[in-house]
């Protein structure tokens, strides 16, 4: 287990108070001006050698992703672009940094900002996190009173201004396009990428959108160095991870825990077991809603880490932990999961629009035993339909999830489906009619 | 669906007070950027109007930023949290997706319906509370949750969802926050980290 002195965020339950002079008791705002005085090049290569990566889902290298940006700023400002539009089912971590630990996120911003040559940086948070928005600015007006931002911010020689803006309850917009095009007022429709938001993003401007926990602990990684930071976890797999345990476990809980750490431990240690017991596992899904699913006999072993997570055809994604026990219908909780993101769906590309209904329709059938075998691989087919056939990665998180569940528990969606009859019902369905009114209380 | 309303006000302008945190907000974005802002002012639209945004309103804001019409009327439809048609003084948002779903948050839904009205999106019979039910908030390990207003209301059960509904009814807002006392994130039974952590 992680040592007390290793975790980065100290004040996760808020037992020490978030105000800034607290904040600075803990190590906050202590070496900005060394760090930011040793150089771009330092900081990115620090990033680099410490093998941090994104905590946002997709795990990309962060110290590559800001280097990505370009070393001269040209006519166009750069700016830096924090993503707190933390929407992902299972996932509740970004809140507790916004809440208890906003002075690591404004360090953050400020150090990654300068790395970056940004002025400017814009926090998107979502709509729904009102009173965490206020925490977070009471920390940014905290911040500027004591000159750690503005003109000459923290005496560094850099300024910074840092904004915040509410988003309006879109999951999509957590997709850093998506994000940019709601940044600049229009839906939150994902952009066609290349080119890159490095080069062309807010405003046509080089950005870099990064994950709210991704900047909250670089300030640490360059105080304690690379090297403390890559010792932890696993090679590839470094540093610790706030993991958030939901579901039918007996304590659930936010923890910080190294990476690479066994998902039994964490269950068992930190959220207090499963709800009746480790044998009364059904399933996990390690990494918010996004991710496949795990069943029991992987659960025994596997450890929490990108790498051996993908092995096994899941993801750690976001870190957040469901636990699903056998008192739960695995397929209800897979049909809610689809309407999820049938309901989130931005409509942009049809695969995804109209395939994330169909999943919704076909797997809430199989959990009323009203399918048929015929209709389990028509739905491994529109799953495939979807992977990869859209702009963003919204189609891949929305088939992923129904593929788990078609390849753990296929048996299970084959007790409660049945032949097709032989005589047809005649359902008098007109064609081409809008979908939402077929729905019974159109969800 | 979101249903526009078809009582509307006729005008629609921002008071002092909101004009002037309209400004506040354009000046975040770059000059020529004021569309930006367009969320931000929607937001003040709904805190003035009793929570829900008029046509009126929208025109209002497309006029203010300088933006067609059209642009802020889809921006107004895409996002969830903008309210169409009137809800009510207290309006109670029930998160039913799967982490909240299997801790029962259907539970939660029942009583909603038992209390505030049969269906979602209608005002109760003393016209002061209206409820729905949304996708994840992103309190996951508070589950069951539900948010009123802008408040989050965390671990509820049976008995406490209903000691919170009846408190809305007679037009009093609860105490937000965990229903069950714990401390924010951390383990119900005690914590496993960060038990002898110090601001030095």
């Amino acid at each position: 287990m992680l040592k007390d002195e290793d975790r980065i965020f100290k004040n996760l339950y808020n037992d020490l108070g978030w105000e800034i002079d607290l904040a600075i008791k803990r190590g906050d705002w202590s070496q900005t001006k060394d760090i930011i005085s040793k150089g771009k090049d330092f900081i990115i290569k620090e990033i680099k050698d410490s093998e941090l990566r994104g905590r946002g889902g997709a795990g990309f290298p962060t110290g590559l992703k800001l280097s990505f940006a370009p070393k001269e700023v040209g006519s166009r400002p750069h700016y830096l672009v924090i993503n707190a539009d933390e929407s992902e089912p299972g996932t509740c971590k970004d809140r507790d940094i916004l809440r208890f630990e906003p002075q690591k996120l404004i360090e953050g911003c400020l150090i990654t900002s300068y790395a970056i040559s940004a002025h400017t940086c814009y926090i998107y948070i979502r709509g729904e996190y009102f009173r965490e928005g206020q925490r977070l600015q009471k920390a940014i007006d905290e911040a500027y009173e004591k000159n750690f931002l503005g003109k000459n911010a923290c005496g560094s020689g850099w300024d910074l201004d840092i904004y915040l803006h509410y988003g309006a309850g879109a999951y999509i917009c957590g997709e850093e396009t998506a994000l940019l095009e709601s940044l600049e007022g229009n839906k939150g429709l994902p952009r066609l990428k290349p080119p890159f938001p490095a080069l062309v993003g807010l405003y046509g401007c080089p950005t870099i959108v990064n994950n709210v926990e991704t900047v909250a602990v670089i300030p640490t990684i360059l105080k304690k160095g690379a090297k403390w930071f890559s010792s932890l976890g696993k090679p590839k797999n470094t540093g610790t991870k706030i993991f958030c345990i939901s579901g039918n476990v007996n304590n659930p809980c936010n923890v910080e825990e190294e990476m690479g750490i066994p998902l039994k431990d964490l269950i068992e240690k930190h959220a207090g077991g499963v709800v009746g017991g480790w044998n009364n596992l059904q399933a996990v899904i390690p990494g918010g809603s996004s991710m496949p699913l795990l069943p029991k006999n992987l659960c025994d072993t596997i450890t929490m880490d990108f790498d051996s997570l993908i092995k096994v055809k899941s993801g750690l994604g976001t870190a957040g932990v469901i636990v699903i026990n056998k008192d739960q219908d695995i397929i209800k909780c897979m049909a809610r999961i689809a309407r999820f993101y049938k309901h989130e769906s931005c409509g942009q590309c049809t695969p995804c629009r109209e395939g994330c209904g169909w999943m919704w329709r076909i797997l809430e059938r199989m959990a009323n035993g009203d399918a048929t075998y015929k209709e389990i691989d028509l739905l491994q087919d529109v799953t495939k339909q979807i992977e990869g056939h859209t702009i963003c990665a919204f189609g891949e998180g929305s088939a992923w999830p129904v593929q788990g569940l078609i390849r753990h528990f296929r048996k299970e969606i084959e007790k409660r489906s049945h032949e097709e009859p032989l005589v047809k019902k005649k359902t008098n369905i007109p064609y081409l009619i809008d979908q939402h009114l077929l729905e019974k209380d159109s969800a | 669906m979101k249903k526009i309303s078809k009582i509307q006000p006729e005008l629609f302008e921002f008071s002092f007070e909101n004009l002037k945190k309209a400004e506040i907000e354009i000046n975040k974005y770059p000059k020529e950027k004021k569309a930006s802002a367009v969320l931000a002012l929607l937001y003040l639209v709904q805190e003035q109007n009793n929570n829900w945004i008029p046509l009126a309103g929208i025109k209002y804001v497309a006029k203010l930023l300088n933006v067609p019409y059209i642009k802020v009327y889809e921006v107004v439809t895409f996002y969830s949290m903008f309210n169409l048609s009137p809800v009510g003084k207290y309006f109670v948002q029930v998160c039913t997706t799967t982490p909240c779903m299997i801790r029962g948050a259907k539970k939660l839904t029942d009583i909603c319906k038992k209390y505030i009205s049969k269906n979602q999106n209608e005002l109760s019979e003393n016209k002061i509370c209206s409820w729905i039910e949304v996708e994840c908030l992103g309190a996951c390990v508070n589950a069951p949750m539900m948010q009123i207003n802008q408040d989050y209301f965390e671990d509820l059960d049976e008995s406490k969802t209903v000691e919170i509904i009846e408190k809305l009814l007679k037009d009093e807002f609860p105490t937000p926050g965990s229903a069950t006392g714990r401390k924010n994130n951390s383990p119900e039974k005690g914590k496993t980290t960060l038990i002898e952590v110090k601001n030095a």
